[in-house]
């Protein structure tokens, strides 16, 4: 599904990612974990086209496509959603418009008809459930003075709505507390199917618990130096990164 | 002939008309003033970024009673504001009321001309006392311009302890299909204690010639009254607006006014909520959204003039393609008006190159215990929200307008009129292309 071949990116001339090979199948959870300053967050935004951040060679294949070819919109289209670290508040805009927004300009995209009213607000209703999220809070601006929990629920409503095929959750439990990672855990999971896959990017082992990886890597100094299963997460854990440092030299 | 030599022609013969001579040496005066002080240059403080004065130099006349004919109500009919058969109507054809075209519906108000107005028994006391008060406000000949030519003004009286049913539309409208027009619309509203009314106007120019409009509204509100005020300014690029708005608060009371500002050539808008009563509130709000060459000034002042009083403004701007916007907001705190509150914002977003945005904020406090607040801010559009929005698959031209809209949704709903409100925000759709 998605292919990493020797990405090279930075920001304001200073290079970040130092040749990231990763592959991607359908179906399957990878976790990407690394102290700060590895590169987590560069990946995910390159991943998603922010512009801010430029690629310096290597390449991105998602489906055959050239995904660094393609505008963030475009990618959104194609089925890569990004659930952000800190999602941006946008003041007048509902989440309600926000998501009839997107549905139907990622469905226009794909060359599909509009979803009429009634089947938008009973998809709305279904996914809602999923997070444990109610009406009054998509009424309101999107992310205006929400919650840190309330913020990452949002994301996965939107994950939700928009059903990606690949979900890169950045960081996703960063200031939540056990109950919000729970409700987001439990969300993703829900979702999980045989032809969509999800990379969770995070700093901790704790998020692993409730979304278990059928792979993960370790993302140190802009690349990948380790790859293993689940226990890799328990022993990151357990040893700390100064581990993996101390492996490396 | 020039329009200075044409406006003095014109006022000597307008001078020798019967009039109430209270009129009449109130227009003396003002044309007085307005030969010494003329028309403000760029080297006046409070015209540096707006120059009107060039447009002096051409053709502009009053129209005669011939063309005023020659607007009828099939021309009114696009230019009606939603609810306008129940409204209240106050049409200005050219700076001259119109009151065929007009209509009072509601039995809570009276509208009548200001002529009528000097002449009556329980009104006249009124105009005497209130007309004018705005020139102490204007040290420039525009202001006493207008004045120099008040002849076919509206007196609006809003009934004692009433709340008008409908609200008042106030149209002024240029009918430039036959030459260059230079209009003067004229009003003294009194909302009478412990009244309500809601008005809004419009701007609006037909016809290919030059139009400039030097409008002045002057409302007062008495204790206990509330008072919305909308001024909707959605006109062709060959118009030319200055308008001045004086709201004096001359009793605890209410006064909301919000501005919005989409198309025309050269705007410049004139806002003074003069507070001359303990706990009186007013609430200021403006919406510019300026393109092309289109010019937007506001200039606001608050007078604080008695303790107690509440002030919140905030003006929002975004211009795009070669469009320009001023943002002058002064804020007086006379010695005696202590514990005032009084906020004040300007933020703006420049969507081009070559749109600008001079904004300036002004406090002048002479009294001790006060609270008052004042900032600006002129950005570019947010690139992380563009980019948020981009990522979940909507396109970039369609997420700017969202973040615009968005942007300009909390002042559009400080329009408490539902009819006017959707109105003004159809407008907005439309153009930011939603």
């Amino acid at each position: 599904m998605l292919t990493i071949n020797d990405l090279r990116a930075g920001i304001e001339g200073r290079e970040i990612l130092k040749g990231v090979n990763l592959q991607i199948n359908p179906g399957e959870i990878h976790a990407i974990m690394g102290p700060n300053g590895a590169g987590k967050s560069t990946l995910a935004s390159v991943l998603a086209g922010k512009a801010d951040y430029e690629v310096l060679g290597g390449s991105v294949k998602f489906e055959g496509k050239d995904l660094l070819e393609l505008a963030p919109e475009e990618r959104a289209g194609e089925g890569i959603f990004l659930s952000f670290q800190y999602p941006i508040e946008i003041p007048g805009l509902s989440t309600t418009n926000f998501m009839k927004t997107a549905v139907n300009e990622i469905r226009k995209y794909r060359g599909e008809e509009e979803l009429d009213a009634v089947t938008f607000l009973k998809k709305m209703k279904e996914k809602m459930a999923l997070v444990e999220i109610d009406q009054s809070m998509l009424s309101r601006s999107l992310n205006e003075g929400f919650s840190g929990g309330e913020k990452k629920r949002n994301e996965i409503f939107q994950m939700a709505m928009l059903e990606p095929k690949l979900a890169i959750l950045d960081e996703t439990d960063s200031g939540l507390d056990i109950d919000a990672i729970r409700i987001v855990a439990n969300g993703v999971n829900k979702l999980r199917s045989a032809e969509n896959a999800t990379l969770v990017i995070t700093h901790y082992q704790r998020l692993l618990e409730y979304i278990v990886p059928d792979f993960v890597h370790v993302l140190y100094n802009g690349q990948i130096v380790r790859s293993g299963t689940k226990e890799l997460a328990y022993e990151l854990e357990e040893k700390g990164y100064d581990f993996i440092k101390s492996a490396l030299v | 002939m020039d329009t200075i030599a044409y406006l003095k022609e014109r006022f000597e013969q307008l001078q020798t008309n019967p009039v109430n001579q209270h009129i009449k040496q109130m227009r003396d005066e003002a044309f007085t003033e307005f030969t010494q002080t003329g028309i403000p240059t760029v080297k006046h403080e409070e015209w540096k970024y707006t120059r009107i004065n060039d447009f002096f130099g051409k053709d502009y006349h009053f129209t005669t009673d011939l063309k005023e004919k020659a607007f009828t109500i099939s021309d009114l009919e696009p230019l009606q504001l939603p609810g306008h058969e129940e409204a209240n109507l106050v049409v200005f054809i050219n700076g001259h009321f119109h009151p065929e075209l007009s209509h009072t519906r509601s039995e809570e108000l009276e509208i009548i001309s200001l002529q009528e107005a000097t002449a009556h028994p329980q009104y006249s006391v009124i105009v005497k006392k209130h007309l004018g008060h705005s020139a102490a406000y204007h040290k420039d000949g525009i202001n006493a311009l207008n004045t120099a030519f008040i002849q076919e003004g509206v007196f609006i009286h809003v009934f004692k302890s009433r709340t008008a049913s409908h609200p008042v539309y106030l149209y002024n409208i240029t009918d430039a299909r036959n030459g260059n027009i230079f209009a003067q619309p004229r009003c003294l509203v009194h909302v009478a204690q412990n009244a309500q009314v809601q008005m809004a106007e419009t701007f609006a120019t037909i016809g290919a010639d030059e139009s400039f409009t030097n409008q002045v509204i002057e409302l007062v509100v008495e204790k206990d009254a509330v008072l919305d005020f909308y001024k909707i300014q959605n006109d062709a690029p060959n118009s030319k607006v200055v308008t001045t708005t004086h709201v004096h608060q001359v009793g605890k009371s209410v006064a909301n006014v919000v501005t919005v500002s989409l198309n025309g050539g050269l705007i410049r808008n004139n806002l003074n909520m003069v507070m001359s009563a303990e706990f009186s509130e007013a609430n200021m709000y403006g919406l510019y959204l300026g393109d092309g060459q289109t010019h937007i000034d506001n200039h606001t002042v608050v007078d604080n003039r008695q303790p107690n009083c509440l002030s919140n403004e905030l003006y929002k701007g975004v211009l795009n393609g070669n469009a320009t916007g001023v943002f002058n907001g002064k804020i007086f705190v006379r010695q005696i008006a202590q514990k005032t509150n009084a906020y004040q914002s300007n933020r703006n977003i420049l969507l081009s190159e070559n749109a600008s945005v001079n904004t300036k904020p002004q406090l002048e406090i002479f009294a001790d215990d006060v609270k008052c607040s004042h900032g600006c801010t002129v950005g570019r559009l947010d690139e992380d929200a563009l980019f948020y929005m981009r990522s979940r698959g909507i396109e970039e031209k369609t997420a700017t307008a969202l973040l615009l809209h968005g942007f300009a949704l909390d002042i559009l709903d400080k329009i408490n009129h539902e009819g006017v409100r959707t109105f003004v925000e159809g407008f907005i759709t439309k153009k930011l292309d939603l």
